[in-house]
């Protein structure tokens, strides 16, 4: 056996004792120093128990190979009854599952507005009282296949985006978005948030699902790999994905009902976030194209309900790994401050789970300072997500970093390992019921979370030998 | 009255040898009497906890300062002057920043692998974090494809067994763990010597072991082609050779390499068949040198070495403590009959002699336990004060009795530096040492040891020889260690020690001159 080792200049990377690589220092070997420190407290036997899985580095492999390889296309437009067979009285949510009990007040708020909606309510307090009587089912979007951004409270009348997989064949759905302010999925459920609900059922959906009849399926992939490099970082921004989904859709909108296609186009429009959700879709059906890979420690969701933290990891099932959801950390639209913040709430980080949002945060300079910092502060943040990821996105690439694909695939040894949480880029809810948006900002999920996943892959895993 | 002065610095993370710099800069200020400058573990913790100072709550990945001095002045001019020494260290941790200040240093090594090194791709990993952390680190050097040098300590065995496996299965070498040394394609690794270019390829279970071997042969004007530890634990049967067996292959394979020398204590038995097959199938000579009672010491391996290559043996160097330069050994290496004493000896010593967990158990009697002074009052103790375990283990052997401690031992090294870096717990070792007794210690130079360990040990030995103890140093160097072996040889000598290149040798001597030959 040869060594190349012993044939070539040396070129050592360096972690630990600074005075070793001072010594390479002092004989001009080159050498890259690791800026080392300490794993999450109290996760260094799990981390060795887990990185010792001899499944661990082809698992890993195949699944962010997968995630990134799905070929995500907007295919329809359906009801969630029937597209999720979800039945009368049925509702799911966003993030991890949670009861009427521990639901935060945005939660609360849309799951009475959705009540509503469904006219299974007289008026407020009644489908209050109903839901706190446990008449309601309550399930994780995430569960049946979908998202659903903020609250994410889909109930079986409303309109769901449906894209299919053209690499892996899965399915994802994510709700029609309302716009921003005063909504649904921020809690609020006052007359003109349910008027507006009536126009998407009646009009917007109809109108929709017949325009992608004539389209044909639509390729996000191609859409949110252009939006990318116009400055979108497909979470806090679709300014540009928006616009292109507006330009692919807009002659099928004028074939499918000239009569309402002035007003679609102008709600379209009228909302910069219009192509988030349809993006949220996308993210879930190459997430989900990743899941159940025996010994990966990829996860494929990260998810809020506004009151916890969860998530799920490919080697594990459906398994969801909670934490305390923090309190964002932003900027407010007018009057309202830090003390009106719900935490953190939402299905949207499948974004940054598949390599957008946060983590492309280098490619959205024009939002810097509405996530809290400057220029070099978002290209900081995407470079620090590349140490806690598997790959980097062959399609999704950032202009400002040279083209460099984006960081995907969150590796939980990885962040156990350097203690950097994945960033989070988010829209902030009111904490009382009723209230709708009041800022937008970054946010970092609890630690705790990634801790108690990397303990259950080392209790799963092959390289439990103690 | 003293003031007490306690912060935390939360997740600000500095390496323990870089740290103790600092405590030590901080602790020589005027005034200030104790500083604790340590990331908050539960051993640090405990140590500023029994020095009376009263805690915030803090992990393991936060900073715990802890300063005491005359008085509030005194402490602030301290906070200031470890606040700049911070800077420092902070300075060299964050790297050259990129244009537009956002770059990155890796935060593993698997990162730093796929970022390169120096505009190539890195051809070795050097891991030296805590033992519990080493794992993961030298997992990802193997999964990016590159051999690794373990230097931590304290890496559970069956840890090395998985990561040689592995390495196994895709051709790379794993160096340790507790590998100290290493010298590859004229880079010295770890605690390494200056050494010259030349045909001797070593693979060593034994750090200090190989720097005795290598230095001795410099000194005879021949020099290595590399130089590849594998582990103390390496010939066990847990890990069956594993690296042994690779590196021996790599040796044999490499042009360079003319003459192999294998240093090791005995291999378990299962093992030394495995590793005598292997010896046999290589096309390159080996000189085998397995270390322990009845076996020869490493001066006389050198020197068989030296006798294999056909290159006359030198008188090995050695400086006469001041006042008796007519007691130098003039015939070169130990002689037979002291080497029949040796084995006697070792079975009066009750299993000291026989293996690394002797050391541990010697360390605690070195310490000032029950027991030393029995002996000592009767003829005089040998006390063995060393910092390398091969060099330790051989001096004991060669001098036959006596109570030697290894401060390298991890039983030493938890969550403090070697004491080739920090000489303190040897310093104090030494100051317990009766009058009337002899101290035998080593002084390891090279790259990574103290920059001049003379200056830290000097003021030790000579008041120790004043108090009537006489000391012994075996000094491990070579004419190019930045430390320079002649000066501080000079400065060990004029501190009133007797200095030898050879361990064997000035073990040898420290026994003459406690039986009143010298």
């Amino acid at each position: 056996m040869t060594l190349p080792l012993l044939s070539g200049e040396p070129r050592v990377i360096t972690v630990g004792a600074e005075v070793l690589g001072e010594a390479l220092d002092a004989q001009a070997v080159p050498r890259t120093k690791v800026d080392w420190r300490p794993p999450l407290p109290g996760t260094e036997d799990d981390v060795a128990r887990v990185l010792a899985d001899p499944r661990r580095a082809r698992a890993n492999a195949t699944a962010v190979g997968r995630l990134v390889s799905a070929r995500p296309l907007l295919v329809g437009v359906r009801r969630a009854g029937e597209a999720l067979d979800l039945p009368v009285g049925s509702f799911l949510h966003a993030g991890p599952p949670i009861d009427w009990e521990r639901a935060s007040g945005p939660m609360r708020g849309a799951l009475i507005g959705a009540t509503l909606l469904e006219g299974l309510a007289s008026d407020a307090e009644d489908a209050e009282r109903g839901l706190a009587g446990g008449r309601a089912r309550l399930e994780p979007c995430h569960g049946r296949g979908a998202v659903g951004p903020m609250a994410g409270v889909v109930s079986p009348s409303m309109w769901m985006f449906e894209v299919r997989d053209a690499e892996h064949g899965g399915t994802a759905y994510c709700s029609l978005n309302e716009g921003l302010g005063k909504v649904l999925r921020y809690g609020a459920y006052g007359p003109e948030v349910l008027e507006r609900l009536r126009w998407m059922d009646e009009v917007l959906g109809p109108v929709l699902r017949e325009t992608l009849r004539l389209t044909g399926p639509l390729d996000l992939r191609a859409l949110i790999a252009q939006a990318l490099q116009m400055g979108d970082e497909l979470h806090n921004r679709n300014r540009a994905a928006t616009s292109l989904l507006a330009r692919e859709l807009a002659p099928g909108i004028v074939e499918a009902s000239p009569a309402r296609a002035a007003e679609v186009l102008r709600f379209v429009n009228g909302n910069d976030h219009f192509f988030l959700n349809a993006g949220m879709a996308a993210c879930k059906v190459s997430a989900d194209a990743a899941r159940n890979v025996p010994g990966s420690t990829m996860v494929v969701a990260m998810a809020r309900n506004g009151t916890d933290f969860g998530l799920q990891v490919s080697g594990l099932g459906d398994r969801w790994f909670t934490g305390p959801a923090g309190v964002p950390d932003g900027l407010y639209l007018g009057a309202y401050g830090p003390a009106d913040a719900n935490p953190d709430i939402g299905d949207s980080t499948i974004t940054e789970t598949a390599g957008l949002g946060g983590f492309a945060m280098a490619a959205a300079p024009a939002i810097v300072r509405f996530v809290g910092g400057d220029v070099s502060a978002a290209t900081a943040a995407t470079r620090a997500m590349y140490e806690i990821t598997l790959a980097e996105h062959p399609v999704y690439q950032i202009p400002g970093l040279g083209f460099r694909g984006t960081p995907v695939g969150v590796d939980v040894t990885l962040v156990a390992r350097t203690g950097l949480l994945p960033t989070v880029n988010t829209g902030i809810a009111g904490r009382v019921a009723g209230t709708g948006q009041v800022g937008a900002g970054l946010v970092s999920p609890p630690a705790s979370a990634f801790a108690a996943a990397l303990s259950a892959l080392a209790e799963a895993g092959e390289g439990a030998r103690r | 009255m003293s003031a007490d002065l306690v912060r935390v610095r939360v997740g600000v993370y500095h390496d323990s040898v870089s740290l103790m710099r600092v405590s030590q800069a901080v602790a020589g200020l005027p005034g200030v009497e104790v500083a604790v400058v340590a990331m908050a573990t539960e051993l640090n913790r405990g140590v500023a906890a029994e020095l009376g100072f009263d805690l915030p709550e803090a992990g393991p990945g936060d900073l715990l300062i802890a300063l005491r001095s005359g008085g509030p002045a005194e402490l602030e001019a301290a906070e200031t002057e470890l606040d700049r020494l911070l800077a420092g260290l902070a300075t060299r941790t964050t790297g050259e920043a990129a244009p537009g200040g956002a770059e990155h240093p890796p935060r593993t090594v698997r990162a730093a692998a796929l970022g390169g090194v120096g505009g190539g791709p890195a051809t070795l990993a050097l891991v030296s974090v805590p033992g519990p952390y080493a794992f993961a680190e030298a997992m990802d050097a193997i999964e990016a494809g590159l051999p690794v040098m373990v230097f931590s300590d304290n890496v559970p065995v069956e840890q090395e067994v998985l990561l040689k496996r592995r390495a196994g299965e895709l051709g790379l070498l794993v160096m340790g763990p507790d590998c100290g040394t290493a010298v590859i394609g004229g880079a010295g690794l770890g605690f390494s010597n200056v050494l010259r270019p030349g045909p001797v390829g070593v693979v060593a279970a034994s750090g200090t072991g190989a720097q005795q071997v290598t230095c001795l042969l410099d000194t005879a004007g021949v020099g290595v082609s590399h130089v590849l530890g594998v582990g103390g634990r390496d010939l066990s049967a847990d890990v069956g050779g594993l690296s042994t067996l690779r590196a021996l292959e790599a040796l044999d394979a490499d042009p360079a390499t003319e003459l192999i020398v294998l240093i090791s204590k005995p291999p378990a038995p299962e093992v030394e068949e495995t590793v005598r097959q292997a010896v046999g199938a290589l096309a390159t000579p080996v000189v085998t040198a397995l270390l322990g009672p009845g076996r020869d010491d490493l001066t006389t391996v050198t020197e068989r070495v030296l006798r294999t290559l056909g290159v006359p043996v030198p008188v090995w160097p050695s400086w006469p403590a001041p006042g008796t330069e007519n007691g130098l050994p003039d015939t070169p290496g130990p002689g037979a009959g002291r080497r029949g004493d040796t084995e006697t000896g070792a079975g009066e010593n009750a299993g000291t002699g026989a293996g690394e967990s002797g050391d541990a158990g010697a360390g605690a009697g070195g310490q000032g336990g029950p027991g030393v002074s029995r002996e000592a009052s009767r003829a005089g103790t040998l006390r063995g004060v060393y910092s390398g375990g091969t060099l330790c283990a051989e001096a004991r052997l060669v001098a036959g009795a006596g109570e030697f401690t290894d401060f390298g031992d991890d039983a030493y090294t938890r969550g403090r530096p070697h004491p080739m870096i920090d000489p303190s717990l040897r310093l104090e070792a030494m100051a317990r040492v009766p009058s009337g007794d002899v101290a035998l210690l080593d002084v390891v130079l090279g790259h990574a040891a103290d920059p001049d360990p003379s200056a830290g040990l000097a003021p030790g030995i000579a008041s120790a020889v004043a108090r009537g103890v006489r000391v012994v140093v075996a000094l491990v160097g070579s004419r190019d260690d930045p430390q320079g072996l002649e000066a501080q040889a000079e400065a060990l000598r004029a501190a009133g020690a007797a200095v030898f290149a050879s361990n064997a040798q000035a073990a040898e001597h420290a026994a003459e001159v406690l039986a009143g030959v010298r």
